[in-house]
């Protein structure tokens, strides 16, 4: 169903309800803290000194003239940290500093910590480092094609194997069905070849993080370590120089990982997890960009440690640009086929994907950028064949939409290309090729609920699609495009059994219930999620909860804010335990009024007897008989994952998820066929979110996701000066002035269009809201600027320039105009 | 965040005290009235003066007003004070009656928080721009640094005679097209200079301002408010940035649709903006028909050769020269 318009309140429910986000006021009023708000006694101000060459061999590096500026208190080099870290723990090609070799500009070597920022800067330049310049690699294709030795910098990174090409992160080919046999036996077949431009996430908070050291005991919540303390597997209680590390570190960082983060630390730095303490505190924004340990959180760590004194380093938006782990640039290739009557037969693809100086997430952007694109159509066989390679630019990483975006772009064009060769309009062309719902992809991907059909009915309905398709004047267009993602991977980024998500939920006597949850809240609202759950669950007003979160210390562990798992893996682990506690307070209200503990129901601040509602008690009465009877409420819930349900071959794991959202979009826009410009006018987006459990917090994913996409869509690029521009490897301009995100004039009026398909495994049936509903957005534009003007946009993002180049190429070949009338006739 | 160089603050009082200031710190000091241009060209080490010199708050600066017009309405100027913000020029109800393409022009720089703290006279002065210049200290140095700063080099042209960076600015085209002028003030004394001559070709200093002087007033002349006019600006965004390209047109037309006078002015192409020519002798004494913008825009695209100071396809920025004048052109004639 659509909720075409949002529910009312309820006195006695919240899920479903629109709600607010309980830290909400204090962020609209200032008083919310982010990491860069703290401010610790004795506090130093830490810098990294970066390199200015795109490929370059560290021959040297001196330090002396920095340790020896007052208020310089400590400086460390890549030496002091040299354990390899890396979030995917089979490609850990990244040192917190650089140890031999810089591979980008911006790549950190040095970093100092000082009494403040300018003495920190000025230390900076003190640092000499001598470089022996490499061969600088840009572009993929070379990177691709390069022969030689890593020694001389032909490879950016060492190779496995002997022979094999260092440039290469990760290659994947998989193939399901008989592609070749069914495309030769297609009606239409349509090749195209796309261009992704890279993009990154530009979230308001730069990264900060600031790091400190207690080198007698574990500090903050008064906790007893005895100086010298080690760990008793003896194996971390060391660092390089021997020293003892009994002490303890704390981080707190803006962070979209604090679980992964906390290992990396313990890792890297020697220091037993147990002695590590990550705190997190509002960030603002990630998308992605703050999904693994970066270069800053190990240093505050480091200079923390060699000080004795805490450190920050927060950085620069310059900064912020080189850390990147944005969307990587993909090329693409992709061969479709179909029957005369509109049926996918078969799919091909070819990607080279663009990845930057290091693995980042890349092994799993490359399986992605194949896996996910087996739904919501039919494919009777699809192949991709995608390599990842390393170049001398800042590394690439998961934007919201991690790996799939690039791929749904050319596959939704190919689809409306495909769409006008037989003849039928877009829309029926997609409902057409439905996969439906309980059933498996090609790639053997489970899918369960599947809302897609309804998101294609509201978008059609509400953009008033057929009497402006095909029907507009020249100029004006609109355009559809859906998708898929997932709500969550089966399979945590380092293998264990262990739950993905957990909360510990404790009541008292007041009334008060008390939320311990360890997930990421990075803007997207999951504290607020946990604090409905319990409320809602155990019959509370919302403000009797309070959620304490983000601190390893006193938190349960969840595995972070990223692949769209939160709401669904957290939500559970939050309803398991509030029913745990639920179930008690139940039982003894029962007993008290003798009736069956299904009897009573916990809702608006009260007991009730369902046989009789008038029948009823405070909720803090009935808190009172169930301590009474089982003693202090506390319960621990937790989610796992589906662990059996993958496909059956090397790399089935990677696109695995309990259940899967899905999109559609339509976008109309005008087009100058003078300038280029494109205006979009407007998206309408619809998206199955399985439920909505508060209705304000998805539209809000969704407006966010259709305005990012619209932006790569029209403006963002990510891009590199050459060596005939300036330098090679040189950010095009790292400031929110250079790289142009939309303004909210720019942006284009927005509709969304929840759809609920009640999800079997999701909490109360949610889906994923978060990184789905961009997907479709921007072949949307893609295909409403082809029906506005007949230009085909395959190459992102569709600049003024751009746009004005294909139209006055099509203009020279006499062919400008809107597309042909084909689908009259049938529509 | 990007650290200001050190600097010492100066708050003069009156104008007098200010210029006072810019002589006894020569070579070491510059004025600053917003402050939009001149703080980030700082924190990019573009400029570091060891004194600033405030121009807010000295109402010399302020104020915004017909001069010399009690005789004869078309004699006489508005004056307009150089520390008026720019959100002041776009909105001043004058200056929207006598010369709405200066208001335009204004209410188009930037974005609006920018334009409350940023100057009429600051827009005139403000610093040429380049890919290559517009960068951090880091970056700049990971270049090898341009002829503009600290180098020896232009990386647009290639070669090292010649600085190319672009004028940037909104409001000095239109300024140019109602003849409007602009009074310096030195220690030495105080001189009026048409805007049309403040400019010079040379991206590294683009305008006649010595180091000394302070702009202190923009006079418009009355007899221009009876000039039909017209702004129009090219940007990535429709808020925030810098033009791209920017075209101001003026001209007087009669009852009968004739043209009786006519001037245009393109910038953010090369470092001044530039004045249109060709045009008086094919447009004076013939009717702005379509077949006349045709010509006129034809003449303004031979003029213009865009280079790739701006991270902009050059080739597009060219072609967009006759679309933009076209659409000032139809403006006027519509007006």
């Amino acid at each position: 169903m659509t909720t075409s318009s949002r529910k009312v309140k309820s006195n006695q429910h919240l899920i479903g309800y629109p709600q607010r986000k309980i830290d909400g006021v204090e962020k609209a009023t200032g008083r919310a803290v982010y990491t860069d708000d703290l401010q610790l006694p004795g506090m130093l101000h830490g810098k990294i000194l970066r390199s200015p060459h795109p490929h370059a061999r560290i021959v040297g590096i001196d330090t002396s003239r920095a340790e020896a500026l007052p208020g310089v208190h400590a400086v460390v080099t890549g030496r002091d940290m040299p354990t390899p870290y890396g979030i995917i723990p089979w490609t850990q090609d990244e040192y917190p500093l650089a140890l031999d070799r810089v591979r980008y500009v911006g790549d950190g070597v040095a970093a100092v910590a000082a009494v403040d920022e300018d003495t920190a800067n000025r230390a900076l330049d003190l640092i000499h480092v001598e470089y022996e310049e490499l061969p600088a690699w840009l572009d993929p294709w070379k990177a691709l094609a390069a022969k030689g030795s890593y020694e001389e910098g032909h490879y950016i990174h060492s190779p496995k194997k002997d022979g094999w090409n260092g440039n290469v992160t990760k290659k994947v080919r998989l193939e399901f069905g008989e592609v070749d046999g069914l495309m030769d036996s297609s009606d239409v077949v349509v090749e195209g070849e796309y261009f992704f431009e890279g993009t990154t996430h530009a979230a308001i908070e730069p990264h900060c993080a600031i790091g400190s050291w207690e080198p007698d005991g574990v500090g903050h919540a008064g906790g007893t370590g005895g100086a010298g303390a080690r760990d008793p597997e003896g194996d971390v209680a060391l660092d390089p120089a021997g020293a003892p590390r009994g002490g303890k570190l704390t981080v707190w960082s803006s962070t979209q990982v604090p679980h992964y983060l906390h290992r990396e630390l313990s890792r890297v730095l020697g220091v037993d997890p147990a002695r590590v303490r990550v705190l997190q505190p509002l960030v603002g924004g990630g998308f992605g960009g703050k999904s693994e340990p970066f270069d800053l959180e190990f240093c505050v760590g480091a200079l923390a440690m060699k000080s004795g004194r805490p450190v920050k380093i927060l950085y620069t938006r310059e900064e912020v640009f080189y850390a990147h782990r944005g969307r990587h640039p993909f090329h693409m290739e992709y061969r479709t086929g179909c029957t005369a009557d509109g049926k996918l037969t078969s799919v091909d693809a070819k990607i080279l994907l663009d990845g930057g100086a290091y693995a980042s997430f890349g092994l799993v952007t490359t399986y992605y950028s194949g896996q996910l694109l087996c739904a919501p159509y039919e494919m009777p066989a699809y192949r991709f064949d995608s390599t990842r390679v390393y170049t001398n630019k800042p590394a690439c990483g998961p934007k919201r939409g991690h790996g799939s975006v690039q791929p749904r772009f050319a596959f939704e064009v190919q689809m409306d290309k495909l769409a006008e060769k037989v003849g039928m309009d877009p829309i029926d062309f997609r409902r057409a090729n439905f996969i439906g719902s309980d059933t498996r992809t090609v790639n053997e991907l489970r899918i369960t609920s599947n809302g897609f059909l309804e998101c294609l009915d509201a978008v059609e309905a509400a953009s008033g699609w057929r009497e402006k398709f095909r029907r507009m004047p020249f100029g004006r267009g609109i355009g559809v495009a859906g998708s898929t993602y997932i709500s969550g991977t089966n399979y945590p980024i380092y293998p264990n059994e262990m739950p993905q998500s957990a909360v510990q939920m404790q009541v008292d006597r007041s009334g008060r219930v008390a939320v311990f949850s360890g997930a990421s809240e990075i803007g997207q609202g999951c504290d607020s999620l946990v604090a409905y759950i319990a409320a809602e669950e155990l019959g509370v007003p919302l403000e009797y909860v309070r959620v304490m979160r983000g601190d390893t210390d006193f938190t349960p562990v969840d595995l972070g804010a990223y692949s769209s798992r939160v709401t669904f893996m957290l939500g559970n682990a939050a309803i398991d335990a509030a029913r745990k506690l639920r179930e008690k307070v139940q039982e003894a209200v029962a007993e008290a009024w003798e009736v069956k503990p299904g009897e009573v129901l916990l809702a608006g601040g009260r007991a009730h007897w369902a046989q009789d509602t008038q029948r009823q008690m405070h909720i803090r009465e009935a808190f009172n008989l169930a301590e009474a009877r089982f003693g202090t409420l506390g319960a621990t819930g937790w989610y796992n994952t589906p662990k059996d349900v993958h496909g059956e071959y090397r790399g089935g794991t990677i696109g695995a998820s309990p259940a899967y959202s899905f999109t559609a979009h339509v976008a109309e826009v005008e087009v100058d066929p003078e300038t280029g410009v494109v205006t979009v006018e407007k998206i309408w987006v619809a998206h199955d979110c399985g439920r909505a459990l508060n209705p304000v917090l998805v539209e809000g994913q969704m407006e966010g996701s259709a305005y990012m996409g619209c932006a790569e869509a029209i403006m963002e690029a990510h891009v590199f000066k050459d060596a005939d521009h300036g330098r090679e490897g040189l950010h095009g301009g790292p400031s929110l002035l250079a790289y142009k995100i939309p303004t909210s004039l720019d942006t284009p009026a927005l509709e969304s269009l929840i759809v609920e398909s009640i999800d079997p495994e999701g909490p109360y049936g949610a889906k994923e809201a978060g990184e789905g509903p961009l997907h479709p957005s921007i072949p949307a534009v893609a295909n409403a600027i082809y029906d506005a003007v007949g230009v085909r946009m395959d190459r992102l993002p569709f600049t003024p320039p751009r746009v004005w180049r294909s139209i006055e190429a099509a203009r020279g070949a006499g062919v400008l105009g809107k597309p042909g009338f084909a689908m009259e006739a049938g529509g | 965040m990007l650290r200001l160089p050190p600097f010492r603050y100066h708050r003069p009082a009156t104008l007098a005290e200010a210029v006072g200031l810019l002589e006894e710190h020569g070579g070491d000091v510059m004025p600053v009235a917003g402050g939009t241009d001149l703080m980030p060209n700082m924190k990019h080490r573009l400029f570091t003066p060891g004194h600033l010199v405030a121009l807010k708050g000295m109402p010399e600066l302020k104020g915004v007003e017909v001069v010399g017009a009690d005789s004869d309405p078309g004699m006489g100027y508005l004056r307009v004070g150089a520390a008026e913000t720019l959100t002041s020029v776009a909105s001043h109800g004058e200056v929207r009656r006598l010369y709405p393409a200066l208001a335009d022009a204004a209410g188009h720089v930037a974005g609006p928080q920018l334009r409350n703290m940023g100057t009429i006279g600051g827009n005139l002065c403000l610093d040429t721009r380049c890919t290559y210049y517009n960068q951090t200290e880091f970056w700049r140095k990971a270049l090898g640094y341009c002829l503009k700063k600290d180098g020896t080099v232009c990386h647009v042209t290639g070669v090292g005679k010649k600085c190319v960076a672009a004028h940037s600015a909104d409001t000095p085209p239109v300024l140019m097209t109602l003849d409007a002028t602009a009074i310096l003030v030195s220690a030495a004394g105080e001189r009026e200079i048409p805007v049309r001559d403040f400019f010079v070709a040379d991206g590294i200093t683009n305008t006649r301002r010595a180091p000394g002087e302070i702009v202190a007033e923009i006079r418009i002349p009355m007899a221009s408010a009876s000039r039909r006019t017209a702004y129009e600006k090219l940007r990535a965004r429709k808020s925030i940035d810098f033009p791209l390209l920017t075209v101001a047109v003026a001209a007087e037309v009669d009852d009968t649709g004739v043209v009786r006078s006519l001037g245009g002015v393109v910038t953010a192409l090369g470092s001044r903006p530039r004045e249109l020519s060709g045009w008086r002798e094919i447009a004076v004494g013939h009717p702005l028909d379509e077949a006349l913008v045709d010509a006129l825009a034809e003449r303004a695209h031979a003029q213009c050769h865009p280079l790739e100071n701006l991270p902009a396809d050059p080739e597009w920025r060219r072609a967009m020269v006759p679309v933009f004048v076209k659409r000032a052109l139809r403006r006027i004639r519509s007006a």
